[in-house]
């Protein structure tokens, strides 16, 4: 295959990917995006194979299966609860490739042949500017996948004088990276790339590590910006426009996001990435106060109050994921609208361990897409709500955030379910969410607590409800 | 033990203690419940109601008041005329007796009800905290008396409440004036609301306003600043001052509105006369007054308490027995405050009470524990209204704690592109040009993602990540031009990078694929 008719199919894969990515706007276009994207992929992949750089075909094809096979038994068998598990294994392996294209591409003597003089020196600077994305994004990715799957603590880890210490590795991977543009060849330079890898490690593991499981949202998205930017350092590093432009889509997509989830947590980016919560602000000012006493329910007082009411707002936070109380909560939500009452769901940007991850439990468990609203939709709305359910939510109802300057969370958008006429509050116990502030909607006097696991509380509803 | 439930005596009241259904519960505590023939009857209950809730009927009032160890009441205990002997002296030592006592006016009562060596529970009593308000049959009984003034006053009034445009003419909406936001106040409001009338409503404390006005009812203010929340959430005597503008205030409104509901009470003092005689005589004929307070004196100078009267073309209502004329709902509000209480003093669930004094509620309702008399009890803890002096001492501290940002926005905005244009000089300067036409189709590139992911869906941001995530590995051309190379080891590290972008290739879309399928309408 010709290099002109590489590139024409190298510019066709672009446009389909970034269809692909337009196609989202809409869950009605979203499947055939995703079709734009396989074969934005599938096209690209087959050009470079049959390109004049390549003449390996069986090793390639073998690796192909075994990865593609490995890839789809992930894909079949994770669970909808688990995605941002497995969204962040994925990532991982896209910083490692980068660490690997890296590498090679430094230790190949005839890539590094085909420059000289500042061409050289630019070519230094993207490949250690590549290893050290993919390396940032291979353990933090790591790091986040052991925490969103409880294998790691999901508490912030905070070490002390952190700051200090990131600053240090940051001077270190700097220095080293004169060192490497300075060496005059290979064996030379391995050293400080080595070097400078095991630091990229050690700052990735630390920066997640130091961040809490709430923020889990922002990280994640973060770890999606990261891959795209290592695949672009890579596209620099091959001078291929395709990986470049690929690179950018998904590092400002992954950038995009990371915004979105900050500002629904009314939260500095540079604040969550420097971990911890409320550590700066005094977190005291919801914890000293008592609040007075909250007004338990028992099952059949919130089945009847389902039952009388003409309009229910559903809340969702990550404690239905936990219990995975999805399926339960759609079937009630059907006897409800077979009944004429009017249940929506509203999701706030925040709500769970990754952007949108709400919204896919309820696709998961055939919630209709436009009975489910953002945030915004419905925040109006709530002084003609009957009945709000809060599963498994806190912090993302707390109004304190409104009322209280002194609050960690003062000034976060939170879905105002007290301007209804009743809350009914499903949760385990009384601890604090997951900023560590108490929450003085359970103590309002229109708030029920209904204590227990979300999903077996809300199948004895179920069970009342359908009877 | 057993709870004993006699017939109310006192006339005119037809409440009764507890209803089949809160008898039933009581049973499942563990108690057994013995009911005076006859006794839920002008609630609208009957002897069998009771005893298919597993109560006991008997007939003979004696023998009920002997036989149970519990006696559940509505009203204070009276003279039997009947029998000719006073209710106390069917009393016995041991016995428990719970229902309402007002130990303040009732001093007498209070002594004779020690001599018998009794406990006695007033549901009056009961501490104004939070926790309490299950039990608090004050509220409960304010709540249907305030719903029941607003229906006698519809009653006696000559008119709609509601306004209507009709083919024979335009009918105005009612005016109603309530004077006191506490329960019974608030449920006025909200009842003349429902019936369609303008509402307003004053009252001493400021904090009530709020209330008032989310049940859209228009609050009267007074200009004039004094705070009139005494402990508990009660009102106070407030100073003079105070009263003349508060007057003028009711003087005005007294000509204009139709209807004036007055519930204004202060704890052991006599109602305050709030209107005068010739604020009545200012008011339109055919206007009603309901003087909630006429047991204790009336707000109004012409009430007559228990009766209705027509004075000066006004109709002045001054029932003191507004909850009994509701019996069958007071009942079971009054029976259900007290299941709360009961229940909250057998927490094993076994029929046998204890009076526990370390809680504050079961301590604030005990006026007499074993023939001593424990009321007043000490100050509750918790007031319904925190002091004011708090929020002034925070309101300096929040205002400075908000910092002030370093730079202005205009100014961030203007560093923010001096920097960037910086940088792109910097690069153009001394960047090759064959690096220039990479960094242009990335800059571009990142523009387009820019505009193209803000339109996606907050819905589908997981989906996103994921065929994100799939497309990033794109990064596989690299690995797939490297492993051509000759050097064994080099190759293998391209084929090892080509395996992980492919689990991540196949891996990506296929999730994502299964995700979209789920999202259906």
């Amino acid at each position: 295959m010709p290099v002109g008719l590489v590139t024409v199919s190298y510019i066709g894969s672009i446009i389909l990917f970034i269809l692909a990515l337009g196609g989202l706007s809409n869950p009605e276009t979203s499947r055939r995006g995703n079709a734009y994207g396989i074969t934005g992929m599938t096209i690209a992949v087959l050009a470079t194979v049959f390109g004049p750089q390549v003449d390996v075909y069986v090793i390639i094809i073998i690796c192909m299966l075994i990865g593609g096979t490995i890839g789809f038994i992930l894909a079949l068998k994770v669970q909808m609860t688990q995605m941002p598990e497995l969204v962040a294994i994925l990532h991982s392996l896209v910083g490692m490739a980068a660490v690997l294209v890296g590498y090679v591409n430094f230790m190949d003597p005839h890539a590094a042949a085909q420059f000289s003089g500042a061409e050289k020196t630019i070519h230094d600077i993207e490949i250690y500017i590549g290893v050290l994305i993919g390396a940032v994004t291979f353990t933090g990715s790591v790091i986040a996948f052991g925490k969103l799957s409880g294998k790691i603590g999901g508490a912030p880890m905070l070490l002390p004088a952190r700051h200090w210490l990131n600053l240090g590795l940051l001077i270190a991977a700097i220095w080293y990276g004169i060192q490497f543009v300075n060496a005059s060849d290979i064996d030379s330079g391995m050293l400080p790339l080595m070097i400078m890898t095991g630091i990229a490690f050690a700052f990735g593991i630390h920066m997640v590590m130091a961040i809490g499981g709430a923020d889990m949202p922002v990280v994640i998205s973060m770890l999606n910006s990261y891959s795209g930017w290592a695949a672009a350092a890579t596209g620099f590093m091959l001078s291929n426009d395709l990986l470049i432009v690929v690179g950018a889509l998904v590092g400002s997509s992954g950038a995009i996001l990371s915004y979105i989830m900050c500002r629904a947590m009314n939260r500095n980016f540079i604040a969550v990435i420097a971990g911890g919560f409320g550590t700066e602000s005094a977190g005291t000012a919801g914890l000293t106060s008592d609040q007075g006493e909250v007004i338990a329910v028992d099952t059949e007082e919130v089945a009847n109050l389902l039952l009388d009411a003409k309009e229910i707002m559903i809340i969702p936070g990550y404690g239905m994921a936990v219990a995975q109380a999805q399926h339960t909560v759609y079937e009630i939500t059907k006897t409800l609208r077979d009944k004429g009452i009017n249940v929506r769901f509203g999701i706030h940007p925040v709500a769970g361990r990754m952007p949108g991850h709400m919204n896919v439990l309820l696709a998961e468990a055939h919630v209709p897409y436009d009975i489910v609203f953002e945030m915004d939709e419905v925040n109006e709305d709530f002084p003609d709500v009957d009945v709000s359910v809060i599963i498994g939510a806190n912090d993302i109802v707390n109004p304190s955030a409104q009322d209280d300057p002194n609050s960690p969370i003062a000034g976060m958008p939170v879905l105002e379910c007290w301007k209804g006429k009743t809350t009914i509050v499903l949760k385990r116990s009384m601890a604090t969410g997951y900023a560590g502030i108490q929450n003085p909607l359970f103590f309002k006097e229109n708030t029920r607590m209904y204590f227990g696991d979300a999903k077996e509380s809300l199948d004895a509803v179920l069970k009342i409800i359908s009877a | 033990m057993r709870i004993g439930i006699p017939k109310e005596i006192f006339s005119g009241e037809r409440r009764v203690a507890t209803t089949p259904e809160v008898a039933e519960q009581l049973h499942k505590l563990g108690f057994t419940i013995a009911v005076e023939a006859g006794a839920g009857e002008s609630a609208n209950f009957s002897d069998d109601a009771y005893r298919e809730a597993g109560a006991e009927i008997i007939q003979d009032t004696k023998s009920i008041w002997s036989a149970s160890d519990i006696i559940l009441k509505v009203r204070a205990p009276v003279t039997n005329s009947d029998l000719g002997v006073d209710e106390t002296q069917l009393l016995h030592e041991g016995q428990t007796l719970i229902s309402f006592i007002w130990p303040a006016q009732n001093k007498n009562l209070m002594d004779r009800l020690a001599a018998k060596k009794v406990n006695v529970l007033a549901m009056d009593s009961v501490p104004r905290i939070s926790r309490a308000q299950k039990l608090d049959a004050l509220s409960s009984m304010a709540n249907i008396a305030g719903y029941r003034a607003v229906i006698e006053a519809a009653q006696h009034f000559g008119r709609f409440f509601t306004g209507q445009i009709t083919a024979a003419g335009k009918i105005p909406p009612a005016k109603v004036m309530i004077i006191g936001a506490g329960v019974a106040g608030l449920s006025a409001i909200g009842t003349a609301k429902s019936l369609g009338a303008i509402v307003r409503a004053f009252d001493t404390r400021p904090e009530v306003k709020e209330q008032v006005e989310s049940m859209n009812a228009e609050f009267l203010e007074l200009d004039f600043k004094e705070e009139g929340s005494g402990v508990g959430g009660y009102a106070k005597v407030m100073s003079k001052e105070f009263i003349k503008a508060e007057m003028e205030l009711f003087a005005r409104q007294a000509m204009e509105v139709d209807i004036i509901i007055t519930t204004a009470l202060i704890p052991g003092k006599p109602a305050p006369e709030l209107i005068t005689e010739s604020m009545v005589k200012t008011m339109q004929y055919g206007s009603v007054i309901v003087d909630m307070a006429a047991e204790q004196g009336g707000n109004c100078a012409l009430t007559e308490a228990g009766k209705v009267v027509v004075k000066e073309g006004v109709t002045i209502i001054g029932y003191t027995d507004l909850p009994s004329r509701l019996p069958t709902q007071s009942s079971q509000l009054y029976a259900t405050n007290i299941r709360h209480l009961l229940a909250d003093m057998t927490p094993e669930k076994n029929g046998e009470i204890t009076i526990d004094m370390e809680d504050e509620v079961i301590r604030g309702t005990t006026v007499i524990k074993a023939g001593e008399i424990t009321w007043p009890p000490p100050a509750p803890k918790l007031s319904a209204a925190p002091p004011a002096k708090t929020v002034a001492e925070e309101k300096p501290r929040a205002v400075k704690e908000k910092k002030k940002p370093l730079l202005s926005p205009a100014a961030s905005a203007v560093l923010t592109v001096l920097i960037g244009g910086l940088c792109f000089y910097g690069i153009g300067i001394s960047a090759p040009s064959t690096f220039m036409q990479h960094f242009t189709v990335f800059v571009l590139a990142c523009f387009v993602g820019y505009m193209v992911i803000w339109n996606v869906t907050p819905a589908l941001h997981t989906p996103l990540m994921s065929v994100t995530n799939a497309i990033s590995s794109i990064i596989v051309i690299g690995a797939l031009i490297q492993v051509s190379t000759s050097n064994t080891l080099l190759a293998g590290i391209a084929a090892f990078g080509i395996l992980i972008t492919s689990i991540n290739i196949f891996g990506g879309f296929a999730v994502t694929q299964r995700m979209l399928q789920m999202f259906r309408r």
